[in-house]
C-alpha cells in the first residue's frame, strides 16, 4: 500500500509547473530565430500546445500512456478523462504521490513533444492544419511511445531501455518528427537565395535560460521523489549544460568567432543529451554526454546546411540526435551506484546495455519518422500543409493571425 | 537657391558628424537608418554552426537643405568627420543634388529665408563680417538664443 509523502508531492507538483514552464521558453527560444513577419506565428505554434494537448491529456492522452497494457503496445482505456486518477497514489507509477500529481507531470511532456517538432516547418506552415497534425501526432505517436517505454508492461520498458526523462520518448521522437515532416512541407520560399537570419537573438537568449531552469523539473522531477536520485539527476543536467555551451562556444570559436547563438544552443543540446541518462550517471559522465552531443550537433547543422533540406530550426540535428546521443551514451556510463533502480552500463560490465539502448532509439526512431512522414503526406493532400505564396511572403503574423508582432 | 546634402556614413560616425556639423551652424538636418553596399560588399558574421555573409549593411543617411554657398564647407566638415581612421572601404558617399523650393509651414517663408535659424551657419557669417560695436539684424531684434549642443564638441569645431 503506497504511503503519500509531503516532500515527494510539493517536488513533483513544483516540477510539473518547471516543465510547463518550457513550453514558453521554447517559444521563445524558436521566436527568436525567425524573421520578424513571422515571431508571432512562432511563439505561437509552441505555446497553443499548452491549450490543445493539455486538453488531449486529460481526455485520452493520458490513458493511452499509462493505462493498463495492452499487449505491449498501449494503455486501455480505464482513465479516459483522468477518471480513476484521484488524490491516492498510483501503486504502479508513483507510490509515494498522489496519482493526480503524477498524471499533471507527465501531461507537460506531453505538452512540450509537439511543440519541439514546430522548429521544422515555422515561417510557412498553415496553422489549422498544423492544429490538426498536433492532435494526431500526439494521440498516434506520442502517447504509444511513452507507453512503450515508460508504460509497466510497454514493450521497450520489458526490454530493458533506460530512458530517465524523455531521451528518447521526448527528443528521439520530436526529433525525427521533425525531420520527416520538413522532408513533405518543403522549403521556406526563396531559401538559399534571401537571408533568412534570425531577428531576434535576445529572444532566444531569453528561451534557452529558462529552459535550462525548466529543465531542473524535467530531469529532476522524473526522480518521483525528493531524494538523492533527483539530486544526482539535478547536478548531471547542469553540468551536461554547462559542457555543451563551452564545447559549442569553442567550435565556434574555431571557426570564426564565438557565436551567442551558438553557445546557447549547445546549452539546450547539452540538457537534450543528458536527459535519458540524468538519474542514471556521474556527474563526470555528463561533461562527456553533454560535449559530445554538442560536437555531434555543431556538424550536424553544417551538413544539414549543404543541403537542400530547410529543417528550418535544426530540431533533428538537437533534439534528434542530441536524444539519440544521450540514449546511447546512457547504454555505457550507466551505473547502479547512482540508481539502483537503473542498469550498469558497457563501461560498469554489462555490455548487453548498450544493444539495448540502440535497439530502443533505433525502434522509436523509425516508428516516429514513417507515422509522422504518412500523417504529413495525407494532411498535405487533404487540408495542405502550407499556406499559399502570397501569404509566406507578407508572413503568417499577418496572413495567419491578422495581427503586428509590434505596431 | 538651396541644395540637398545626403550623406551615407558609418553608424558609428553619426555623432562626430552632428557635432562637426554643429560646430559650423548647421542646425537642421534628417537622419534615416539605411542599408545596402557599396565597393566594400558585404561582411561575414558567426551564426549557429559556422559563418554566413550579410552583403546589406546598416549605414545612416543625413539630409540636409541648405543655401548654395554652404554646401562646400558643409561637404568638407562631413567628409572630414565621417572619415574611418583605418581607411578601409566602406566610409561611405555625399551627394548632392538641386533643390527647386523650400517652404517653412509655420510662417509661409520660401526659398533661402525658410532655411536661416538663429545661429545658424549665415548668422555666424554675417557677426563675422559685421563692423565693431554695431549688432547683426538678428542680435538687435532679440536676444538669440544659443544654440544647444552636446556637451562634447568633436574636434572638428570649426570655430566662425
Amino acid at each position: 500500500m503506497g504511503h503519500i509523502n509531503s516532500g515527494d508531492t510539493a517536488w513533483v507538483l513544483m516540477s510539473a509547473a518547471l516543465v510547463m514552464m518550457m513550453t514558453p521558453a521554447l517559444a521563445f527560444f524558436y521566436g527568436g530565430m525567425v524573421r520578424r513577419k513571422n515571431i508571432l506565428s512562432t511563439l505561437n505554434l509552441s505555446f497553443i500546445m499548452l491549450g490543445l494537448i493539455s486538453i488531449q491529456w486529460v481526455l485520452i492522452g493520458y490513458t493511452l500512456a499509462f493505462g493498463h497494457n495492452i499487449g505491449g503496445f498501449i494503455g486501455n482505456l480505464q482513465f479516459i478523462g483522468l477518471t480513476g486518477v484521484g488524490s491516492g497514489p498510483s501503486l504502479a507509477y508513483a507510490p509515494t504521490i498522489p496519482h493526480l500529481s503524477f498524471a499533471l507531470y507527465q501531461m507537460m511532456f506531453a505538452v512540450i513533444t509537439p511543440a519541439l517538432i514546430t522548429g521544422a516547418f515555422v515561417e510557412r506552415v498553415r496553422f489549422k492544419t498544423f492544429l490538426v497534425f498536433a492532435l494526431i501526432w500526439a494521440t498516434v505517436v506520442y502517447d504509444p511511445v511513452a507507453h512503450w517505454v515508460w508504460g509497466i508492461g510497454g514493450f521497450l520498458n520489458r526490454m530493458g531501455a533506460l530512458d530517465f526523462a524523455g531521451g528518447t520518448v521526448v527528443h528521439v521522437t520530436a526529433g525525427f518528427a521533425a525531420l520527416a515532416f520538413a522532408m513533405v512541407i518543403g522549403a521556406r520560399k526563396g531559401y538559399g537565395k534571401t537571408p533568412m537570419e534570425p531577428s531576434a537573438i535576445p529572444y532566444t537568449i531569453l528561451g534557452a535560460g529558462l529552459l535550462w531552469l525548466g529543465w531542473f523539473g524535467f530531469n529532476g522531477g522524473s526522480a518521483l521523489a525528493a531524494n538523492g536520485v533527483a539530486a544526482h539527476a539535478i547536478v548531471n543536467t547542469n553540468t551536461a549544460a554547462a559542457a555543451g555551451a563551452l564545447v559549442w562556444m569553442m567550435l565556434s570559436w574555431r571557426d570564426d568567432k564565438p557565436s551567442v547563438l551558438g553557445i546557447v544552443t549547445g546549452a539546450v543540446v547539452g540538457l537534450v543529451a543528458i536527459t535519458p541518462a540524468a538519474g542514471f550517471v556521474e556527474p563526470w559522465a555528463a561533461i562527456i554526454i553533454g560535449g559530445v552531443a554538442a560536437t555531434i550537433s555543431y556538424y550536424a547543422i553544417r551538413l544539414r546546411q549543404r543541403t537542400r533540406l530547410d529543417e528550418s530550426l535544426d530540431v533533428f540535428a538537437c533534439h534528434g540526435l542530441g536524444g539519440t546521443t544521450g540514449a546511447i551514451l546512457t547504454g555505457l556510463f550507466a551505473t547502479k551506484a547512482v540508481n539502483p533502480k537503473g542498469a550498469n552500463g558497457l563501461f560498469y560490465g554489462n555490455p548487453k546495455q548498450l544493444a539495448i539502448q540502440i535497439a530502443a532509439v533505433a525502434i522509436v526512431a523509425v516508428f516516429t519518422f514513417v507515422l509522422t512522414f504518412v500523417i504529413a503526406k495525407v494532411l498535405d493532400r487533404l487540408m495542405g500543409l502550407r499556406v499559399d505564396e502570397n501569404s509566406e511572403e507578407v508572413g503568417l503574423d499577418i496572413s495567419e493571425h491578422g495581427e503586428l508582432a509590434s505596431a | 537657391m538651396a541644395k540637398k546634402i545626403e550623406a551615407i556614413i558609418r553608424e558609428e560616425k553619426v555623432g562626430d558628424v552632428k557635432d562637426a556639423l554643429r560646430g559650423i551652424g548647421i542646425v537642421g538636418m534628417n537622419i534615416f537608418e539605411v542599408k545596402g553596399h557599396g565597393r566594400q560588399g558585404g561582411i561575414t558574421l558567426a551564426g549557429r554552426s559556422g559563418t554566413y555573409q550579410i552583403d546589406m549593411l546598416p549605414r545612416v543617411q543625413v539630409n540636409i537643405i541648405l543655401s548654395d554657398h554652404n554646401v562646400e564647407k558643409t561637404i568638407e566638415t562631413i567628409r572630414r568627420a565621417a572619415k574611418s581612421e583605418d581607411g578601409g572601404a566602406g566610409d561611405g558617399l555625399i551627394f548632392v543634388f538641386p533643390v527647386e523650393e523650400v517652404v517653412r509651414i509655420r510662417t509661409g517663408e520660401r526659398g533661402t529665408d525658410a532655411l536661416k535659424y538663429e545661429g545658424d551657419i549665415d548668422a555666424r557669417l554675417a557677426r563675422y563680417y559685421a563692423p565693431p560695436g554695431r549688432k547683426t539684424e538678428a542680435e538687435s531684434e532679440s536676444k538669440p538664443k544659443a544654440v544647444k549642443t552636446p556637451g562634447k564638441i568633436s574636434r572638428f569645431f570649426i570655430k566662425t
